[in-house]
């Protein structure tokens, strides 16, 4: 697969598409597993951890896991092709940061991912846009059990699944859903919701996981613990706060709307404005205007730009995905001017131009 | 914005979520990297099994010897498990059993598994087949050291014990499938 073909294409967590997907960007979940016979990635040897990724690789390869996938060498990839797998949400940051051999193998939908030698021997990832993590739980299901016939994975019976970090033995399972939470954010209630997520074992991260900070107003919800709970059990915990967190965050948009109307349309606006008209932008502030505009997309405060557009920007504004539309490597500063100039060009081309576009 | 801990312009902006409250951060880059090196440090000991109540009424010398026993197949001691908060082999699960249970029972209030089974483990082997394969790695490992003293006789006898096991435990790659492409970089 060439990594420069994905560039066309906005992967499928930024779809846009999907039930509830005005608040619910993505729904995700990710198996933990490890082959029996080799020593924990931490562990091996670089010679363990190349018999591992050719044992998973090949092994994958002859089984059909319902997409046809394409594995990437990331040991193999320049630093900036690593971060821009990280940007779609491919690989993980510790899996694009590691040492020795790994991989990963994706389809073209990029809704399957799976990483050979992450923290774990494999780590398997589906993700669909919008909310329906019961669709991911089914498609993963088929993934896990079609490997499971040609892979060994270490089974403890009272255990269960038997990960590197005992945080994650069990089931192996971590269910995420990505919700943007704008209205939360403004009319500060988020750390209440945060406060009440946590008691029930649920936790909240920034867009790239865990140790990432929140930027946009883009937060993670997923479960915590992996043991006692079947994996249907855990699937439910976090779906059934999903519809909850939603309700929340629709009623936050609506009571902005309606007692504090002129405060966003100008907020929304400015953003618009700043994004329109910005000579240099770093990828955070691009990031945190990007999501007020969705909003105000959302709420009908500003009329000509699609919702589909902002996830597209949301992620080709980002460092690597920008140097790699533009075909050069840019230091910070230059960065920020070539997104400037990239927004620029990109609202001058879609939208109505000018600034009559803001209704 | 000034950086909180010095009179340069702060660049990181932090929120700091996973303490129960959310709190913000402004660093310059060189503080934010000290900040970020130190928050990681401490997130990779919290997920770690240092602080947790490893059994009660332990004494320093019970922990000290604890912290020297080592798992017979990948050799990782209880220390450096500590120390790192990762395992070293799916065998330590049961060598170090009893010291993980109380680990695993404060990590998720439970320490039994009740979700799904590989399908081949649905006989009663379920945990023999993990168990026996696990063996390779301790084999593999007396393997290089004899090699490492010239002891070839050794090797080979360790070098056929792994083949009987893997023979035995992993299931031949299946034939008819497309072969193992070479990964593109």
């Amino acid at each position: 697969m060439k990594l420069d073909t994905l560039t066309q294409s906005i992967g499928e967590w930024l779809r846009g598409t999907g039930p509830e997907s005005d608040i619910v960007m993505s729904s995700r979940v990710r198996l933990a597993r490890n082959v029996a016979q080799f020593p924990f990635v931490s562990r091996a040897s670089e010679a363990d951890r190349a018999d591992v990724e050719r044992f998973l690789r090949e092994r994958i390869a002859s089984v059909p896991v319902g997409r046809s996938l394409d594995s990437i060498d990331v040991g193999r990839l320049e630093e900036i092709d690593r971060q821009f797998l990280v940007e779609r949400q491919l690989i993980s940051r510790e899996h694009a940061d590691a040492q020795g051999a790994r991989s990963v193998a994706i389809d073209q939908l990029e809704q399957v991912s799976l990483m050979i030698n992450e923290e774990d021997h494999l780590r398997i990832q589906c993700m669909h846009s919008g909310l329906d993590l019961r669709g991911v739980w089914e498609q993963i299901k088929v993934v896990d059990e079609q490997i499971e016939k040609v892979v060994p994975y270490a089974f403890h019976p009272r255990f269960g699944y038997l990960t590197a970090c005992p945080t994650n033995v069990g089931t192996g399972i971590r269910v995420s859903v990505m919700l943007h939470l704008p209205a939360l954010v403004i009319t500060r209630q988020i750390d209440k919701v945060f406060r009440s997520l946590h008691k029930i074992s649920l936790a909240v991260r920034g867009l790239y996981g865990e140790g990432s900070q929140a930027m946009g107003d883009f937060y993670q919800i997923s479960n915590q613990t992996t043991l006692g709970k079947s994996e249907e059990q855990l699937v439910e915990q976090v779906g059934d706060v999903v519809p909850v967190l939603i309700d929340y965050e629709r009623r936050a948009r609506e009571f902005l709307v309606r007692e504090t109307e002129q405060n966003v349309h100008d907020q929304v606006s400015r953003a618009y404005g700043i994004l329109r008209t910005a000579q240099t932008i770093s990828a955070e502030e691009t990031m945190q205007l990007l999501s007020r505009v969705r909003m105000g997309v959302l709420l009908g405060l500003i009329g000509d730009v699609k919702i589909a557009d902002i996830n597209s920007l949301l992620v080709r504004t980002q460092p690597a995905h920008l140097q790699k539309i533009r075909g050069v490597e840019l230091d910070t500063k230059d960065r920020n001017i070539e997104r400037a100039r990239y927004l620029r060009q990109h609202f001058e081309a879609g939208g109505a131009g000018g600034a009559a576009s803001v209704n | 914005m000034k950086c909180q801990q010095c009179e340069k312009q702060a660049v990181f902006h932090i929120t700091e979520l996973e303490t129960g409250a959310v709190r913000e951060v402004h660093l310059c880059e060189d503080h934010a990297r000290a900040y970020l090196n130190q928050t990681e440090a401490a997130e990779a000991t919290d997920s770690s099994a240092e602080g947790g109540p490893l059994g009660v009424g332990q004494t320093a010398e019970d922990l000290a010897a604890l912290d020297q026993k080592a798992c017979d197949m990948c050799g990782i001691t209880f220390f450096e498990f500590r120390n790192q908060g990762r395992l070293g082999c799916p065998h330590d699960y049961v060598q170090f059993a009893k010291e993980l249970e109380p680990l695993i029972a404060n990590i998720h209030g439970a320490t039994e598994h009740t979700g799904r089974r590989p399908s081949r483990a649905a006989d009663p082997a379920a945990g023999e087949g993990t168990e026996e394969l696990t063996r390779v790695i301790g084999l593999r490992r007396e393997m290089k050291d004899a090699i490492g003293c010239e002891d070839y006789e050794k090797a080979r006898e360790n070098r056929d014990a792994i083949r009987a096991i893997e023979d035995r435990w992993i299931t031949p790659a299946r034939l008819e499938g497309p072969p193992g492409s070479a990964p593109t970089a």
